[in-house]
């Protein structure tokens, strides 16, 4: 495992006229309601503990109250918390000068926000150099830099215009231009999509992880659409009422909902979108190893099933049918030596595909799908029957 | 005295307390003004050396040098043939029937109020603007100031300065300054808060945040306050002659306690003239000012 880039202990952050004074009560667990109908106080984000590797898109999902957008201005310290840690890197944020925080705002952590945040009196390219004009870097060479965004984000021609003469998700890419322009590691997302409509959110969420396949940022993107970020997320992290209630990879937040909270977030999801292959599947128990056809029958009556694959040392080599085999054996046609012939035409699936590409070959097979990674090994088998499971959301 | 007389008579302070309160604060004034009238005088100098110089220059100047100048700003600032045209023809109107001069002590006068105006409103509106607390005591002072009766706060002035051109500024400021304020602070106040983060979060320290992002957006409010002070300042005018202030407002003055309806309306109409100028040249500027607010909006 690699050390963490970004670590977040006991962060609370209370919203009140005295913080401090109630930080007591808070420790002692006062529920949220009775601390604020109490002491005017409300307690927006409770004990959160998070850390975050470098290179990942890490999501922080909520609805909203949740204090997801509180957390976000966090890491960049818009926004004190009240008690807690900050570290990233090994350096506690919370420690650094007022110098030191706008040198560390210029150079190593950059944000995308929900409405853009575009100056609505600087053209596009005045726009994205902005956060090299802040670092007073020559006009040629930050203009030069900002062009080559402008372009990666698909915008070139567009340098010129004010922000109000774009779409929507024009914007979006400008205010995505100015975050990589400064070249921080660390990029923050406030529900930088939400705002789009779903087709351009869409095409955003690709462009995002496309450029993410080429610059490996450590992304924090908050979300309140759990869509979002099942596809995105490396890693995401629950948040209600101010609490992280789970923090996994997609899969696990799917399968195994840490409360009824999370449960029903995730009823609505399109899980044939959101899971791989290899979540689903079953462990390959009907391997068959055996070197001649009449030890393969013997295996196969073994596990007692009509089918098994045919694992040689050299990998997975086919699907075969005990019927098959029977005739083969009966009518002595090639002896006991295993042949191509025998194998049933039936695709392989790989571990890491997404379940709704592989749902029509599962259907249109009677046996169970074998699953075979890069290496030509045999990973698992994918039953109808498993699938069905899964979506039906048992 | 009736038993009940606090009933129907507001039971009041003793007349001799009353007047003493007044001498007391009266003379404490005057010693004040005896005592530091002439520092303070003195501490207004320049202004008054620069409004002297200002006047003189626009009087001695080439008549035709300075209509061409103003309709060259007035060109410059509006891009529109007719107003200048018709600026032309007012200023040439207004020379014609013998008010060239009392024009140009107002339109100095006027100038430098309103640069005054500016050079203070405009960061005591940031400051305003950047603080809660500063905004709760302003507030209230520039109200007074607005209320006000300019009579009211002539008196002080005079007594400590005198008549002249700087107690005339100085009153003709003080009525004029509050919407400069006031909307220089509501226009930063306005500024879109997701704007002002993303300024936080790249990292701009205070200055680069005024200059760069707050000024610049609240510009159609600060150009619209600036466009009521010039309008306010040109307003004074009559009442700041009563102090001693030359130009426009003294033969209206004179035209109020003669019942010379004619001059009154000549120099009220050339007035007028000044306040059109003024305010269509700052308009147009801020309008061409805010290029960016056009455009498709397609959200």
């Amino acid at each position: 495992m690699t050390e963490p880039q970004i670590k977040i202990e006991n962060l609370y952050k209370v919203f009140g006229s005295n913080p401090e004074s109630v930080m007591d009560l808070v420790h002692d667990g006062i529920d949220k309601n009775k601390l604020l109908v109490d002491t005017g106080h409300t307690l927006g984000l409770k004990d959160i503990n998070l850390s975050i590797n470098p290179g990942e898109i890490f999501v922080i999902m909520g609805l909203s109250g949740s204090g997801k957008s509180t957390l976000i201005r966090h890491f960049n310290r818009l926004i004190d918390p009240t008690a807690g840690k900050l570290i990233i890197d090994g350096m506690n944020v919370m420690d650094l000068s007022q110098d030191e925080l706008l040198e560390f705002r210029r150079h190593r952590i950059s944000m995308v926000f929900q409405r853009f945040g575009l100056m609505p009196h600087k053209t596009i390219i005045e726009n994205v150099s902005f956060g090299l004009a802040v670092q007073k870097i020559e006009k040629k060479e930050r203009y030069e830099k900002a062009l080559r965004w402008i372009d990666d984000v698909g915008l070139s021609g567009y340098e010129d215009q004010y922000p109000s003469q774009l779409s929507g998700g024009q914007q979006q890419r400008v205010g995505l231009a100015r975050a990589l322009c400064t070249d921080a590691e660390i990029l923050l997302m406030d529900e930088a999509f939400s705002a789009l409509d779903p087709l351009i959110r869409s095409e955003m969420q690709d462009q995002l992880i496309e450029l993410q396949q080429k610059l490996n940022k450590t992304i924090i993107f908050i979300t309140h659409d759990l869509d979002e970020a099942l596809r995105l997320g490396d890693r995401i992290a629950i948040l209600k009422d101010g609490e992280v209630v789970q923090v996994g990879e997609p899969q696990d937040i799917l399968l195994n909902p840490a409360d009824d909270y999370v449960e029903a977030f995730v009823k609505d999801v399109n899980r044939a979108r959101a899971l791989t292959v290899e979540t689903v599947m079953k462990a390959p128990v009907n391997r068959i190893t055996a070197e001649t056809i009449g030890e393969a029958l013997v295996q196969m009556r073994g596990f007692k099933s009509e089918y098994g694959y045919y694992v040689s040392d050299e990998g997975y080599q086919g699907v075969v049918k005990q019927e098959t085999l029977e005739t083969a054996v009966k009518d002595d046609l090639v002896g006991d030596d295993w042949h191509e012939k025998y194998y049933e035409d039936v695709p392989t699936v790989a571990p890491g595909d997404i379940l709704e590409e592989v749902i029509p070959e599962t259907l249109d097979n009677q046996v169970p799908l074998p699953v075979v990674n890069d290496e030509g090994e045999l990973e698992g088998q994918l039953s109808r029957a498993q699938i069905s499971k899964v979506l039906s959301n048992e | 005295m009736s038993e009940t007389s606090w009933f129907t008579e507001f039971p009041q302070m003793d007349r001799a307390d009353l007047l003493a309160i007044r001498k007391t604060l009266d003379g404490g004034y005057r010693e004040f003004s005896r005592n530091y009238g002439e520092a303070i005088e003195s501490f207004f100098d320049p202004i008054l050396a620069f409004l002297v110089w200002f006047e003189k220059l626009l009087i001695n100047a080439p008549w035709l040098l300075v209509i061409a100048i103003i309709v060259g700003i007035v060109y410059g600032a509006t891009r529109s043939w007719k107003l200048s045209v018709g600026v032309i023809a007012s200023l040439l109107l207004i020379g014609y029937l013998g008010m060239w001069e009392d024009t140009m002590r107002t339109l100095s006068i006027i100038t430098v109020c309103t640069l005054l105006s500016i050079a203070l409103g405009i960061p005591i509106g940031i400051l305003m603007a950047g603080s809660n607390r500063a905004q709760s005591i302003i507030t209230p002072i520039l109200d007074i100031m607005q209320t006000m009766p300019a009579f009211v706060y002539l008196i002080p002035v005079v007594m400590l300065l005198g008549i002249g051109k700087i107690p005339g500024l100085i009153a003709v400021i003080i009525y004029a300054i509050p919407p400069v304020i006031r909307l220089t602070n509501l226009g930063i106040r306005l500024v879109d808060s997701e704007v002002m983060e993303a300024a936080t979060a790249y990292g701009a320290n205070r200055w680069q945040k005024l200059f760069g992002v707050q000024l610049p957006l609240a510009m159609p409010n600060i150009m619209a306050g600036i466009n009521q002070t010039i309008m306010m300042a040109l307003a004074m005018v009559v009442i700041a002659s009563m102090i001693g202030v030359k130009g426009l407002g003294q033969p209206v003055l004179k035209a109020i306690t003669n019942q010379y309806f004619t001059l009154g309306l000549f120099n009220g109409l050339a007035i007028v003239a000044l306040a059109i100028i003024f305010d269509r040249v700052s308009q147009a500027y801020a309008k061409r000012s805010q290029r960016h607010m056009g455009g498709a909006h397609n959200d």
